[in-house]
């Protein structure tokens, strides 16, 4: 079978019940929140996992007939069908709180920094890649969005509806 | 602001209200609770000095004392939402339940949407419907800038909107916050009766009217329905509801909001109205320093 990129299918429960060529599992992409970001695979168990545009991951609250040709389903949640999966700002400011590895906690100005969509170096000595950007806010601890962290600079992927001065 | 006359019969102190319209409104917003607590959301206003104030009709609404409450870490996080005062009603009216299923037939830019999905605690579906395609790019933003993830967004003229794609019979409860002469948003927007005229009324009633009748056909019996508009014309709010009283199987019910409101009125323009349109409140900028607004509760019956 072939992608259709104009519906939503949902993902497959595994790899073995792959019917789409290069379509994301259900199983790999919870696993890769897991391993990326140590975020608790039961977090997604009331959620389906979609997949509309190539490589696009979208999550549902819930489940609904599939495949099914609307215009959104939930909220896009992930890049696929490329060399590093992406996750997306707003995936990232919901689900990224339960986050326990490679989140970077910046200072207010760093983080005003970050969410005017601007790069900056920081001291970081884990993993490259896409991190959990992260500041305290009231008391605790609270996702801004996807950082790209290369080369001792942190990228800001805020997209530019996103961003603000503050 | 000479086409409110018209409403001189039917408001007292007409006066306070023509002066009303001319002030610009207080900054609201409502607190996102898909994605944090009123007190957490509180708190970030406090740290970056944002003064704040409680509506007592609602916990989620707060009066900001900024002009720019977009520009807040409390806004960057999708824990607020700047939301007119009175559009906070109709969601809160229609009160849907978590689990259910609820369609938004006129759904951009989503402020609504996002509040149902909250009231829902993100369980359940809101199937979020808006026949403007330019305006569904503001409705998915919404929707996810602000963490809602049982929200399905279509594009579709509600007037004939089916339930097919989700292989639903019918829907729990429905929201109509019809298309209007927008009237009641002239504090926010004084250019917004620049366009005004007697036909423009009309021509959105028969839409209005189209868009109310499926509502209450998808809705399941002993559903509700709610009707709301940001206009006082008597024909795009009291006639719509006269016009579905006659059409179909439904029935106004009564409602509270903590919000001082005037009836439904029963004649207007030489035309008389079911009685029961009184149950319908109107909103007017005098009374509680709002924008104006219209909101209706329908029972769909066998």
């Amino acid at each position: 079978m072939k992608h259709d990129g104009q519906q939503f299918d949902r993902l497959p429960a595994t790899p073995d019940d792959r019917e789409v060529e290069g379509r994301a599992s259900r199983r790999e992409v919870v696993d890769w929140w897991h391993e990326r970001f140590g975020i608790d695979p039961e977090t997604f168990d009331g959620y389906t996992f979609w997949e509309k545009g190539k490589g696009k991951i979208w999550i549902l609250r819930g489940d609904t007939a599939s495949p099914i040709r609307i215009e959104a389903l939930g909220m896009a949640f992930l890049r696929t069908r490329q060399e590093h999966w992406k996750p997306t700002t707003n995936a990232v400011q919901r689900f990224g709180r339960e986050a326990t590895r490679n989140v970077v906690e910046l200072t207010r100005e760093q983080a005003r920094t970050f969410a005017r969509g601007d790069d900056q170096e920081i001291d970081w000595d884990g993993d490259w890649g896409y991190l959990v950007a992260a500041h305290e806010l009231a008391g605790d601890r609270e996702p801004l969005g996807v950082g790209l962290f290369l080369h001792g600079e942190l990228q800001s992927l805020v997209p530019k509806g996103r961003r603000r001065d503050l | 602001m000479d086409e409110l006359e018209r409403y001189e019969p039917l408001i007292e102190d007409f006066d306070a209200f023509r002066e009303a319209c001319r002030r610009p409104l207080p900054s609201v917003v409502r607190v996102n609770t898909l994605k944090t607590t009123v007190e957490r959301a509180k708190a970030a206003l406090d740290e970056e000095g944002v003064g704040w104030e409680d509506r007592e009709w609602s916990e989620t609404v707060l009066e900001l004392d900024t002009d720019g409450p977009g520009s807040t870490w409390a806004s960057f996080h999708g824990w607020i939402h700047g939301q007119e005062e009175v559009s906070a009603i109709p969601a809160e009216v229609l009160a849907p339940e978590p689990g259910e299923r609820v369609w938004d037939a006129c759904a951009a830019p989503g402020g609504k949407t996002t509040q149902l999905s909250a009231l829902m605690d993100d369980e359940g579906l809101v199937v979020a419907n808006d026949n403007n395609l330019g305006r569904l790019s503001a409705l998915r933003f919404n929707t996810e800038r602000l963490g809602a993830t049982n929200v399905a967004v279509t594009n579709r003229d509600a007037r004939n909107f089916s339930l097919e794609p989700f292989e639903l019979d019918a829907f729990d409860r429905a929201l109509v916050d019809a298309p209007c002469s927008c009237e009641g948003t002239v504090r926010k927007n004084p250019t917004a009766l620049d366009d005004w005229t007697v036909n423009h009324v009309r021509s959105v009633a028969g839409v209005q009217k189209g868009i109310l009748r499926r509502t209450i056909q998808a809705t399941k019996e002993g559903g509700t329905v709610v009707y709301s508009t940001c206009t006082f014309a008597p024909e795009e709010n009291e006639a719509v509801l006269d016009h579905a009283l006659a059409e179909e199987d439904c029935r106004l019910v009564e409602f509270e909001v903590g919000l001082d409101s005037r009836p439904g009125v029963t004649e207007w323009d030489g035309e008389e109205y079911d009685e029961s349109v009184r149950k319908a409140k109107r909103f007017y900028p005098h009374l509680e320093d709002t924008g104006g607004f219209f909101c209706a509760k329908l029972e769909v019956e066998g």
